[in-house]
């Protein structure tokens, strides 16, 4: 971690600071929360395109002959399955069943996995995960974080504006796959995935490579009005997409049952850390559930707020885990756990907001879906 | 850069104030408007309410944020800006014109604010 008033600047802080960049500190990071306007931004990336600098996402790496067997152990979901090439959304599971992070595993190899994680969360994660490790024989976690800048370059024109950079065909990468190949002259791990709700890629290249990539992908991407974009549109889109931001809609206390991520959950799989008791919450069904909301009179849902279900309730029932203001649907929306008989669609509840209570009705996850081709 | 005209006088939690008969027109300036982007919701208080000076008068909701706006006068509320309720953006769009927020009866001539090269000074202080 560091020290307090000493972020780290990203390979690309000279570049987020040219171009206007509001930096902040995230998890450690100095980034920039917008650049002109986190609600262009984001409608940028819905219509055309946007890049993002992630490097403060981590970088583990599982090794070795029992690389497989160690994430089948400390993951919900099941990667058997899994190609080189492949990468795939889980979970990283306390024995309560509970999230230590989530996480997007990426099968490099036979004996090697790479998990993109959480910029909080990293150290943290590596810590657990080695302490597991330490139990296995032939497995090694590898704090690779320091090798890897990230740049996401997310939008329906991401393909349009990134192939030109690049002499892979990127109209045969599948969503969810992945390719080591050439981006700008530089050696990537190109990867179609994103936090966006929308197409795109999430490049992995050395960080001195970065600020040439980054310049590289604007350049290509003006005739597009590709726009950079901060952490401040970055969250209203996963959001908007229904994604789970760990320390907000997830944490230590959730499980992925509880937050309506059941897909992420296998049993016909072995024995993995938190089996029994998601078996056990599978089985009897969960007591809360995160869900998504709207609020139709005035007023905006904001994380933290209070959540009662009647409008006098002394107690709140939760707390507003995510909300704010869909800059794509123009509403206020959010996502809050309820418990499980009041979370069936349209299901009014008040959330409260400063001195007053507003009311709010239970929505479909995600608000936002993209017309897929 | 940041617009503060020469005519009105300012608050250090960056409202502004122009005198209007017996009454004063409150926003906030260019540079808290930026501070806090798109505006997309405001709350206004109640025409007839009683503020003294660094109350909080309602507040604006950006995408990313809630930010409280203060009264930089005492007085009581004797109209609100209406058309903000559907044109929050005339906050960012006009804030010293269209994007007013209250008018107070109360006067502008207060030791507590600032004229505009006093506001320059501490906005520049404050951004040292």
């Amino acid at each position: 971690m560091s020290e307090a008033g000493a972020a780290v600047k990203t390979p690309l802080y000279e570049e987020h600071v040219a171009a206007g960049g509001r930096m902040v500190e995230f998890a450690g990071f100095e980034l920039p929360v917008q650049y002109k306007s986190l609600t262009e931004e984001h409608h940028a990336v819905r219509e055309r395109a946007g890049l993002f600098d992630v490097s403060h996402m981590g970088e583990i790496a599982i090794r070795g002959p029992a690389a497989l067997d160690f994430v089948q152990l400390v993951s919900c979901n099941d990667h058997q399955k899994m190609t080189v090439g492949r990468a795939q959304y889980t979970g990283i599971m306390y024995p309560e069943g509970t999230f230590v992070d989530d996480t997007l595993v990426h099968k490099m190899a036979d004996d090697e996995y790479l998990l993109v994680v959480n910029a909080a969360n990293r150290h943290k994660d590596v810590a657990y995960l080695s302490e597991v490790a330490a139990e296995i024989d032939d497995v090694e976690v590898i704090d690779l974080s320091g090798d890897y800048a990230q740049l996401a370059i997310q939008g329906p024109l991401a393909e349009e504006i990134l192939q030109p950079l690049t002499p892979e065909n990127l109209s045969e990468l599948k969503y969810y796959r992945f390719i080591e190949g050439g981006v700008a002259g530089t050696a990537a791990i190109i990867a179609r995935t994103g936090y966006t709700g929308e197409d795109g890629f999430e490049l992995y290249v050395e960080p001195s490579a970065a600020p040439g990539l980054w310049r590289a992908i604007l350049d290509r991407g003006q005739p597009h009005d590709l726009k950079p974009a901060g952490l401040g549109a970055r969250d209203t889109l996963r959001f908007e997409a229904g994604m789970s931001l760990y320390g907000y809609d997830i944490d230590n206390t959730t499980t992925p049952l509880e937050a309506s991520l059941g897909w992420i959950v296998k049993f016909k799989k072995g024995d993995y850390i938190g089996r029994d008791v998601l078996e056990r919450q599978k089985e009897e069904g969960v007591e809360r559930k995160l869900v998504g909301f709207e609020m139709y009179e005035r007023g905006i849902a904001r994380h933290g707020y209070p959540v009662l279900l009647k409008e006098d309730d002394a107690e709140p029932v939760s707390h507003v885990t995510s909300g704010t203001q869909s800059p794509t649907l123009g509403r206020a929306l959010g996502m809050t756990y309820l418990p499980i008989e009041a979370t069936e669609i349209g299901t009014e509840f008040f959330v409260q907001i400063r001195n007053r209570t507003a009311p709010a009705r239970v929505v479909e996850l995600p608000f936002y879906s993209r017309k897929k081709k | 850069m940041m617009s503060i005209p020469d005519e009105l006088k300012y608050g250090r939690s960056h409202e502004w104030v122009k005198a209007d008969g017996d009454a004063v027109v409150v926003g906030i300036t260019h540079y808290a408007q930026d501070q806090l982007g798109e505006v997309v919701y405001v709350e206004l208080p109640e025409v007839g309410n009683a503020f003294a000076v660094g109350d909080e008068l309602g507040t604006l909701e950006s995408v990313k944020a809630v930010s409280e706006f203060l009264a930089p006068v005492a007085g009581e509320v004797t109209e609100v800006n209406t058309r903000l309720e559907d044109e929050p953006n005339l906050v960012n769009d006009d804030p010293y014109g269209d994007g007013w927020l209250v008018k107070l009866r109360g006067s502008a001539e207060s030791e507590e604010l600032l004229d505009a090269a006093g506001y320059k000074e501490f906005l520049e202080q404050e951004s040292a």
